[in-house]
């Protein structure tokens, strides 16, 4: 390793970095603007300026940028000289000269890093008399506000926008003292990473508009550690809450997850929280069908003798957590337990799991996708599925750019002249879905097709990696199949990427056939499947490939099985069509349903129990990557609502069964769930347990400047209460503590002296980029299987199913806003969410003859029905034109209102709907009040 | 009746002819933005945002993209322009040589500051920091023409109906 000298002092460095990366990494402070860790450096602010000496004997130096400067064994440097000191100084002073003096009112103050740095430089006095320039702001949507006043021109929003997540919406125009960075016309900001502007933008130009409506300074925020409900992704998050409420959701960093970014669902969706849906009481059904509210107490002693009889059953959920699921299925036993999947997706998120298990190939997490040098995606539009893997997958593409770098021995931060250089060369990606994708602009190829051949292209591709003969398919299909076959076969560490949402078990097969055929070619191949949902992996380890459907519980439920049913953290009307579900819920005379909030399940409840959201509660989720991962209760739940785990716990204690006797705290249930369930028994390694101390005392959710603790209830009283105390978690409600070198799963916030801006971060990462210095977060619990990769490979022995004419296949359109239950809810992603829709292609509107914005019916072909009798249609749904999408397939929007009734993968007759109104086009009305 | 025309957002079968043309000269389409402005604006006098979006998707790039190129050069006019546009050199040589009185001669003659336009559509008065003619001070351009040497007196002059055949 090189040793370079900074102000007198000698200090080993790791190779290849710049002096910039260098000097944070070693703890000192060098102020910075552009340079981003996940971006490079393009030198562009001049921040960063240090001295640099030819030899010993040079007593002038000269100034150069530390961000574009290599560390190189023996350099000298100066941070500390005069002239760099003078050098930086003089930047910020030059950066000022049009920056507003708003920060009283701008909702970036106090974690603004042009606060930060401006300090850090010591520029106090103004010399500048002149008039600052003004800019005309943008609306830019309802999660995102624009003023560009504050601007200083860093690039930083167009370099992460338009070169690390492929939006082209975002532009800076102009030049000079009158550089714009906006949008060509005032509009909705189309990347769905948008939101990370808030983060990267070292001042408060792109601010989170939903924060900035109900505004906390964030030294006021309560935080805790956290992690996305949103998707299966598992990114970590840390979520302020002021006033019980929740106030924003910043990134929490894992190297190997999300690392600095998340997707805007996940940032903004989990306003949900807030919602005034939410139970705050017990409610019991009275006979007039009206719910009357009970204390906790009394809730508990009607559960309890609810499931005396023993004959209970239980529905859980892939969005809850491990431990509510476990004693669910505890309490009811396993088989009268449902984890909580609709009939198609059971088996396939089983499937997932068992693929993944048995696989010799390595599941990756995001940091390892990123390293892919050629990729294959069967069946997932990933953008709108899993968000933050397609951010991943447009880095992985970049490989074959770092590849050429490598060539000229360019160093991997030179980040303008890497893009320079590759232009638009890229590591292949292969995308074969039913329709068009948002990555469709990086890829070598996409080709729409229906399921079956998804899974038939790719059972020809795994036949060709492993020189088998190939089925006999279409020869354009097989012309496909030979050259991604032989991408693949080429990489370093190829990647194929599945997953349930295309509804199709061969699809899922076909991939993992082609990841292990690479394996037995000595490729190092990865195979990454997506599930829908927080914890659906999670379900699938705890009950394995045997637990009942919820039509085997319905038709249980029908012979009158069952007394009672307990339905944890779940929408059923969400899961299958309303007949099965209503049957269901008509059949058991106790239903009692413990949820966060209104539903049409908890609404046809007879017993509902308020439950805790994810961020008043504990919990393990096991992310699709098979990563056990833990969230903690950002604030205490308001009156009666629990959280799911304590209300079944208490249950239990009451019909004193004898499993929970012992156990007490939330850790108990994770450490009983991990002795029982051996697919779940690294969980308990997802975070410390309530023993933690760091250095002896607690980790604090409360910065050391959480003001107005005493004020907050003035209005009440002018005593100010006792802190909650926290008796489940390493962690406190409270200022007192060490936020410091803790394990990365108990990061609340981030903050360092002279750093109060996200980009503290630094100053908790072992060196600048990497790891934190306590650990990345989570425990693995998929490791990859060596002995299997001499299975047998078994042939694709599917038949496709026959479509009769005037059928089409049903295949699920996602939308990153709007097919996810909960954060469809919060209120500013409930503008960006479309009503439902269909999407068709010409030849299919042609044969219905329908346009963009008509209505179709779409009906069950049904034998057991006589075709001239009048049947309800599935559902009624606008269409929507979309000439990409394969022969014979017909999409929905799934999730969205409307298609409860479809199921997946079905064929359904299509025709034109008669006294269809058009909808009135859609107004987003959230521009109003204040303009921070 | 000009900004009528201008509005006209479709390109024409000769501005693709050219413009595709230069598509010919470079790798990827994105690299003619340049060419396609200046062809654009010289068939239309300048780029509306009709145009702009037009050009946009004949190059496969988005707006915002293209409107980074547009406005990052003064001589791509994302406002209507006169039919004449007049670039007053106000760099140091001619600042020395007097295109101050320069200036206020020409707007008291056109009745027009700086960014303006005339009544009549016939000129736009626009700053131009240096021509490359520091020898020849005060120079500035009406439209194709350069004059050098231009006494601010007599600026009038050049402003005279038919004063461009002389």
């Amino acid at each position: 390793m090189p040793v370079i000298q900074i102000d007198g002092q000698e200090y080993e460095v790791e190779a290849g970095q710049n002096v910039l990366q260098a000097a944070l990494s070693l703890g000192l402070d060098l102020p910075y603007f552009c340079w981003h860790p996940a971006m490079g450096s393009i030198g562009a602010c001049r921040q960063c300026a240090v001295v640099q000496y030819l030899n010993a004997d040079d007593d002038r130096g000269r100034i150069v940028m530390g961000c574009m400067t290599p560390v190189a064994d023996g350099a000298i440097f100066s941070l500390e000289g005069d002239k760099a000191r003078g050098f930086r100084e003089s930047i910020v002073e030059a950066l000022m000269l049009n920056h507003p003096h708003d920060c009283p009112v701008c909702a970036e103050g106090g974690e603004c890093h042009l606060q930060d740095m401006t300090v850090m430089v010591g520029h106090r006095d103004r010399h500048y008399r002149g008039k600052k320039n003004t800019h005309r702001n943008q609306y830019l949507g309802p999660l995102i506000n624009h003023e560009m006043n504050r601007c200083i021109t860093c690039y930083r929003c167009t370099r992460f926008y338009r070169d690390y997540a492929g939006g082209t919406d975002l532009a800076a125009m102009a030049a000079h003292d009158h550089i714009y960075f906006g949008r060509h016309e005032e509009g909705v900001l189309q990347s769905e990473f948008a939101g990370n502007l808030v983060e990267v933008c070292p001042t408060g130009v792109f601010t989170d508009k939903t924060l900035v409506k109900e505004y906390t300074r964030k030294w006021d925020l309560q935080s805790a550690p956290s992690v996305c409900t949103g998707c299966a992704v598992g990114c970590n998050t840390m979520p302020g809450e002021r006033y019980g409420k929740l106030k924003r959701v910043h990134n929490r960093f894992n190297a190997e997850v999300n690392g600095y970014f998340l997707c805007d669902r996940g940032r903004f969706g989990a306003g949900f929280v807030n919602s005034d849906k939410n139970l705050e009481f017990p409610g019991l059904r009275l006979t007039d069908g009206r719910f009357d509210a009970l204390d906790h107490h009394a809730a508990l002693m009607r559960m309890t003798t609810a499931c005396h009889s023993g004959k209970v059953a239980g529905i859980g959920s892939p969005r809850a957590s491990v431990e509510s699921n476990y004693l669910l299925r505890l309490l009811v036993g396993a088989k009268n337990f449902a984890p909580g999947f609709s009939d198609a997706e059971q088996p396939l998120v089983e499937l997932a799991f068992s693929l993944q298990q048995n696989s010799p190939a390595l599941t990756p997490d995001i940091q390892t996708i990123e390293s892919a040098d050629a990729v294959l995606v069967l069946g997932e539009d990933l953008t709108n599925t899993a968000p933050r893997i397609a951010l991943a997958l447009r880095q992985s593409v970049r490989n074959k750019a770092y590849e050429m770098a490598a060539e000229l021995r360019l160093q991997s931060w030179q980040d303008a002249a890497i893009r320079n250089l590759a232009q638009t060369m890229r590591s292949p990606l292969f995308i074969a879905t039913t329709a068009n994708t948002r990555l469709d602009d990086i890829t070598e190829d996409r080709v729409s097709l229906s399921p079956d051949n998804i899974a038939s292209l790719g059972f020809a591709i795994a036949s060709l990696i492993a020189g088998e003969p190939v089925d006999e398919i279409d020869q354009a299909l097989l012309r496909r199949a030979e050259v991604i076959a032989t991408a693949l076969r080429g990489a370093q560490r190829p990647l194929v990427l599945s997953g349930t949402s295309c509804g199709s078990a061969v699809v899922m097969q076909a991939a993992a056939q082609i990841s292990q055929a690479l394996c037995k070619a000595d490729n190092r191949s990865m195979l990454s499947l997506v599930v829908p949902e927080a914890n659906s992996l999670g379900q699938a380890m705890l009950t394995g490939a045997t637990a009942p459907t919820l039509s085997a519980l319905s038709k249980r439920a029908a012979a009158k099985e069952f007394d009672t049913l307990i339905v944890v953290e779940n929408d059923l009307y969400r899961r299958g069509p309303k007949e099965i579900v209503d049957a269901l819920l008509a059949n058991i005379p106790n239903v009692i349903v413990i949820d966060s909030m209104d539903n049409p399940t908890l609404s046809a409840s007879s017993l509902a129990l308020p439950a805790a959201s994810f961020a008043e509660s504990e919990g393990t989720l096991v992310s699709m990557e098979g990563r056990a991962q833990r969230h903690f209760p950002v604030f205490v739940p308001a009156h009666e609502r629990r959280s799911s785990w304590v209300w079944l716990l208490a249950c239990m204690k009451e019909l004193e069964i004898e499993e929970v006797s012992n156990l007490h705290h939330f850790d108990d249930v994770t450490r009983a769930c991990a002795s029982q369930i051996v697919a779940l028994s690294g969980i308990t390694g997802a975070a410390p347990d309530h023993h933690f101390r760091n250095v002896g005392v607690k980790v604090p959710r409360q910065t050391h400047r959480y003001s107005g603790r005493t004020a907050m209830h003035a209005n009440i009283s002018v005593h100010e209460p006792k802190q909650p105390t926290d008796e489940e978690s390493p962690l406190a409600f409270s200022m007192e503590g060490l936020n410091r070198s803790q394990p990365g799963s108990l990061l609340p916030y981030v903050w360092a002296p002279g750093w109060n801006s996200n980009q503290s971060l630094n100053k908790f990462q072992s060196e600048v980029g990497a790891p934190l210095k306590g650990g990345t977060a989570g425990a693995r619990l998929l490791l990859p299987t060596a002995g299997s990769v001499n299975r047998g490979m078994h042939k694709s022995n599917f038949t496709s199913a026959k479509l009769q004419s005037g059928q089409w296949i049903m295949v699920p359109r996602y939308r990153i806003f709007g097919s996810e239950e909960l954060s469809a809810k919060a209120p500013a992603i409930a503008e960006l969410v479309d009503s439902g829709f269909v999407e068709i292609n010409n030849v299919c509107a042609q044969s219905l003859g329908v346009i963009e914005g008509d209505g179709v019916e779409l009906q069950r072909a049904d034998p057991q029905v006589q075709s001239d009798m009048l049947k309800a249609p599935v559902a009624t749904l606008q269409v929507r034109i979309n000439d990409t999408l394969a022969e014979g397939c017909v999409g929905y929007s799934a999730g969205l209102s409307g298609t409860e009734d479809i199921i997946v993968g079905e064929p359904l007759a299509l025709q034109k709907a008669q006294g269809w109104q058009r909808p009135s086009p859609q107004i987003i009305g959230t521009d109003g009040g204040s303009n921070v | 009746m000009t900004m009528r025309q201008n509005l006209i957002a479709v390109l024409s079968e000769g501005e693709i002819a050219e413009i595709d043309a230069e598509l010919a000269h470079v790798p990827i389409p994105a690299g003619a933005a340049i060419d396609a402005l200046k062809i654009v604006q010289a068939h239309r006098g300048w780029i509306s945002d009709e145009s702009l979006k037009a050009i946009a998707q004949h190059l496969g790039m988005s707006a915002a993209e293209l409107d980074g190129i547009a406005t990052f050069y003064t001589l791509i006019f994302r406002r209507p322009v006169g039919e004449k546009v007049i670039l007053l050199c106000n760099s140091v040589t001619c600042w020395m040589k007097g295109c101050d009185s320069l200036q206020q001669n020409i707007s008291d003659q056109l009745g027009i500051g700086m960014g303006e336009t005339t009544a009549d559509n016939a000129y736009t008065l626009l700053p131009m920091t240096c021509l490359g003619a520091c020898d020849k001070a005060p120079v500035l351009m009406i439209g194709d023409d350069l004059h050098e040497d231009v006494d601010p007196q007599s600026v009038a002059q050049l402003f005279q109906p038919g004063a461009e055949e002389q």
